[in-house]
């Protein structure tokens, strides 16, 4: 258990978050220097916090009210760095050895099953410049966890690799996070990474917590324009309610039909490119005509960016991007053609 | 020809060069730990590097002195510093110290924090820290360090004249031996004593860049 309830004045903003959680994958989640890897650093006790408490499991790690301030040394955390941070001047294997008590009776065994769990046999002498990106993540990953941390913190471990490299390291990570049965706090601002790893997301705006909450609530309700933007949603259009049940998006200039009850301090509505359909125009709710302005073609999918067709607007902001596969994206899309587009109603982010 | 000078002048700068090495990297660790006074502390060791050595020696003097604390206490057992080979030592010693610790500071400061802050969360204590990570990392600068400090303790003259005097066969080192001759107009043995000090500071160069480049090459790439 994680009981974190801080605040920590950084630069021009205050960190202030509040965050609860047990035995599970908790990704934070935000936009770069908004205060991620500060809390990491506050709970691991390299960075103190202005003022707050810090619990994990029966032990209290910082509490200003009690005077409380343990050591790094003293907290038991796994922390493990972008960088990887494995000391230059050991060996793989030493880099492993060197937290582990010299009076442990276990010490070579356990040396042992971590360098065979993380597949690093026979690159016991090596140093680490002479590892490849993987191998020093997964040295780190194993020297975090000789110890058995009661939590495990990691910072973007996948930002120093390459693409490739990436998807097969991901899959290790979520099995050791999966079998390791601790809480684990998970930085990262890469939305896909995020989905794939966390169990909960907990969404940082400069330094508060926007939303924090199942990973599936928060990809489908994100709440608030800067959350929407961050999960990755391209449609956003400044919004007003109009009814019960209808908006009006006021850059897109259409008028569109929710699902959901929209509450009157409405500031923005948000639907995600691949949530549009080209529609022959038979469903008349929450369908326009709209021209075709252009096609982006991605590497397996195009962009069509759309605009209405009876807009006025005609800047960026009045832009559509519809999403769609490219093997069944019909050839009969021409640029400057109208076309329909039905924007599903259960799929529509209400933004506050 | 008295080889006096020569001893002496590698009896002191070996002994300084010992001396400013111990307290030149642990003052180089406490600083880096500071947060208040850091500014104050780093002037004061800074300062007999950009003072001038006969000011240094000066102080010295005046501190080491008959009427000084430190002296009238060493009278008490018939004892005086001044104008003696620990005079020259202390004098070296001082002189050479800020380069010891300015260097090694540095490396210490360029040290990765993420390296010494994981090395914390896996509870490595302070004092393993710095012998088993901050140490070795810093490995190459710290020679460096020291090879600058010799060199600048075998070269030492201003201070060292000042508070351990021109006493032949006792206190006269080389770069004062150099002084004596060119004086006495003995143009002979005064090449003689710069063409041994050149040498000697040539191979204290060959050393640094070996340091340098080759040994710890490995090292430093997995640092950078």
């Amino acid at each position: 258990m994680l009981y974190i309830d801080i605040k920590k004045q950084l630069g021009d903003f205050t960190l202030d978050i509040r965050i609860e959680t047990n035995k599970e994958t908790l990704a934070l989640f935000g936009a770069s220097g908004c205060g991620k890897t500060v809390t990491l650093k506050c709970i691991a006790g390299i960075e103190k916090p202005d003022e707050g408490e810090i619990v994990l499991g029966d032990k209290t790690l910082f509490s200003s009210k009690k005077k409380i301030n343990l050591p790094p040394q003293k907290r038991n955390v796994g922390l493990l760095f972008q960088s990887y941070a494995l000391f230059p001047n050991m060996t793989l294997e030493e880099n492993i050895a060197v937290s582990i008590p010299k009076n442990c009776p276990n010490k070579d065994k356990i040396i042992k099953e971590k360098i065979k769990e993380f597949s690093l046999e026979g690159l016991e002498n090596n140093y680490p410049h002479e590892l490849s990106g993987g191998q020093q993540q997964r040295t780190a990953l194993a020297r975090m966890l000789v110890n058995e941390p009661e939590i495990l913190m990691l910072d973007e471990p996948f930002s120093a690799l390459d693409e490739h490299l990436r998807w097969k390291l991901e899959q290790k990570l979520i099995d050791t996070l999966h079998n390791y049965g601790k809480t684990a706090l998970y930085v990262s601002h890469n939305k896909d990474e995020v989905y794939r790893i966390a169990d909960k997301i907990a969404i940082y705006n400069h330094g508060k917590i926007q939303s924090i909450g199942d990973k599936q609530e928060i990809f489908n309700r994100p709440g608030n324009v800067d959350a929407a933007k961050l999960i990755g949603c391209n449609n956003i259009s400044k919004a007003r309610k109009i009814g019960r049940n209808r908006i009006y998006a006021i850059d897109w200039g259409l008028e569109l039909e929710s699902e959901e009850m929209v509450q009157d301090d409405l500031k923005y509505i948000g639907i995600y490119g691949s949530n549009l359909d080209i529609s022959n125009g038979m469903v008349p709710e929450n369908t326009f005509p709209m021209k075709i302005i252009n096609r982006i073609e991605n590497p397996f999918s195009s962009t069509l960016v759309l605009r209405h067709e009876r807009g006025v607007d005609t800047s960026y902001k009045s832009h559509i991007y519809l999403e769609i596969n490219s093997k069944k994206s019909p050839d009969e899309i021409y640029l400057d053609e109208p076309v329909y587009v039905h924007f599903k109603k259960e799929k529509l982010l209400l933004l506050y | 020809m008295d080889y006096s000078p020569l001893l002496i002048s590698l009896k002191v700068s070996i002994t300084a060069t010992f001396i400013t090495f111990l307290i030149g990297i642990y003052v180089a660790y406490l600083v880096t730990k500071l947060n208040k006074f850091k500014g104050l502390i780093d002037g004061v060791l800074t300062l007999p590097l950009v003072l001038p050595p006969t000011v240094v020696g000066f102080f010295l003097l005046v501190s080491l002195g008959k009427n000084s604390i430190v002296g009238k206490y060493l009278a008490l057992y018939d004892k005086s510093v001044v104008f003696s080979l620990t005079a020259a030592v202390v004098a070296s010693t001082v002189v050479s110290l800020p380069l010891m610790y300015r260097t090694t500071r540095g490396a210490f400061e360029q040290l990765d924090r993420d390296i010494i802050h994981v090395a914390k969360t896996l509870g490595l204590s302070e004092h393993k820290i710095f012998l088993k990570i901050m140490l070795p990392n810093s490995f190459p600068s710290i020679m460096a360090g020291t090879v600058l400090a010799f060199a600048r303790a075998l070269g030492e003259f201003g201070a060292t004249i000042m508070v351990a005097g021109n006493i032949p066969g006792k206190t006269q080192t080389m770069s004062v031996a150099v002084y004596t001759a060119v004086q006495a107009g003995n143009r002979h043995l005064a090449y003689k004593w710069v063409l041994v000090m050149a040498v000697i500071s040539f191979v204290a160069m060959i050393i640094m860049n070996r340091f340098d480049k080759n040994q710890f090459a490995k090292v430093r790439k997995a640092v950078s």
